[in-house]
């Protein structure tokens, strides 16, 4: 996808983006490039912070354990025992790594030197959604028994028997095998969008700034520019939506294997 | 006409989402103005339903670059 520049003297063609930014070099070995290092960093980050927030626990909490409180408690709060209920208790250390982790991973898209999203690549949402569909299927599982768990899934009580043979390979398709994909597919391609259109607003204001000449670049660049920065602004608030969307849909798909009354 | 066909398929895609979240904050500011008090109640319903309905249209839009 090439672009002619607008003004009459231009010094290089406007390379735009496209998935070929989302791959890196190698820096050390095969595995270390760039995503992996936010990757390593934001483990580290979210692993110390949560360490640190609950060391001392004292009645009047600090600034470091009252923020650690606030993430802890909001999962609680907010997403476990909306989602799950009572028995929600016993997830909430789950689903506030899960958060924080997926926070933090987006968030380093607008870090300024990092800026780029580690969760845009799709192996980090696939494994995630990996283990949140272990947890919802064992849950179940357990509490239902093998074969109860997808006789209640398949065959829910109070629908005319007629509807069964059509109802089945759809609500199993939609459990086993949609569940996850959407969860992975819905992450993955929210941070991709987001981080091309960052890409592409601030990389053309680039070029139309510094590397065209005139009034119609200049203006046409400001013009990018500004809405370059409304919409890192607009997408630190989707990065945050999109870990709370995630950590609330795997708390509502725990909630489902455990009451199983539709 | 250059371009690609991808683009297009995004293009009508992304009707489906935009008439459904349109929808779902119809509801959301109905709800809102006979209740106010309902408000933080429904925030964290809208912001779910939100998310699902546009989960296809950035699948849309996320498959027409990679395929």
């Amino acid at each position: 996808m090439r672009r002619r520049s607008l003004a009459t003297e231009a010094s290089e063609e406007f390379h735009a983006p496209g998935p070929a930014d989302f791959e890196f070099p190698e820096l050390w070995g095969t595995f270390l490039t760039k995503p992996m290092l936010i990757i390593i960093l934001g483990t580290v980050v979210v692993g110390l912070f949560f360490y640190y927030a609950a060391r001392r626990g004292s009645l009047v909490p600090g600034k470091l354990q009252f923020a650690g409180e606030s993430v802890y408690g909001f999962v609680r709060n907010q997403i476990a025992a909306d989602a799950i209920g009572r028995e929600g208790i016993k997830y909430v250390p789950y689903l506030a790594t899960l958060f924080a982790f997926i926070a933090v991973l987006n968030i380093a898209g607008i870090v300024p030197f990092v800026q780029f999203p580690a969760t845009s690549r799709i192996a980090i949402p696939l494994f995630l959604a990996i283990i949140s569909w272990v947890i919802f299927n064992y849950v179940g599982i357990k509490r239902q028994g093998f074969v109860g768990y997808f006789k209640n899934m398949m065959f829910p009580p109070g629908v005319p028997k007629v509807i069964y043979p059509l109802l089945s390979p759809i609500e199993f398709l939609s459990t086993v095998i949609f569940r996850p994909v959407t969860l992975t597919l819905r992450l993955t391609f929210n941070m991709f969008a987001g981080h091309l259109v960052l890409l592409l607003c601030i990389l053309g204001a680039e070029f139309l700034l510094i590397e065209t000449q005139g009034v119609v670049g200049f203006a046409a660049g400001s013009v990018s520019l500004l809405f370059g920065i409304v919409m890192t602004f607009f997408e630190g608030f989707i990065q945050l939506l999109q870990a709370y969307v995630f950590t609330l849909l795997s708390a509502i798909y725990i909630g489902g294997a455990l009451t199983y009354e539709h | 006409m250059d371009g690609s066909l991808n683009m297009v398929g995004y293009g009508l895609a992304a009707i489906g989402p935009g008439v459904g979240i349109g929808l779902i904050f119809a509801a959301y500011i109905s709800g809102v103005a006979r209740q106010p008090e309902a408000r933080s109640v429904l925030q964290g319903i809208a912001i779910l339903g939100f998310a699902l309905a546009e989960a296809l249209a950035i699948i849309g839009i996320g498959l027409a670059f990679a395929l």
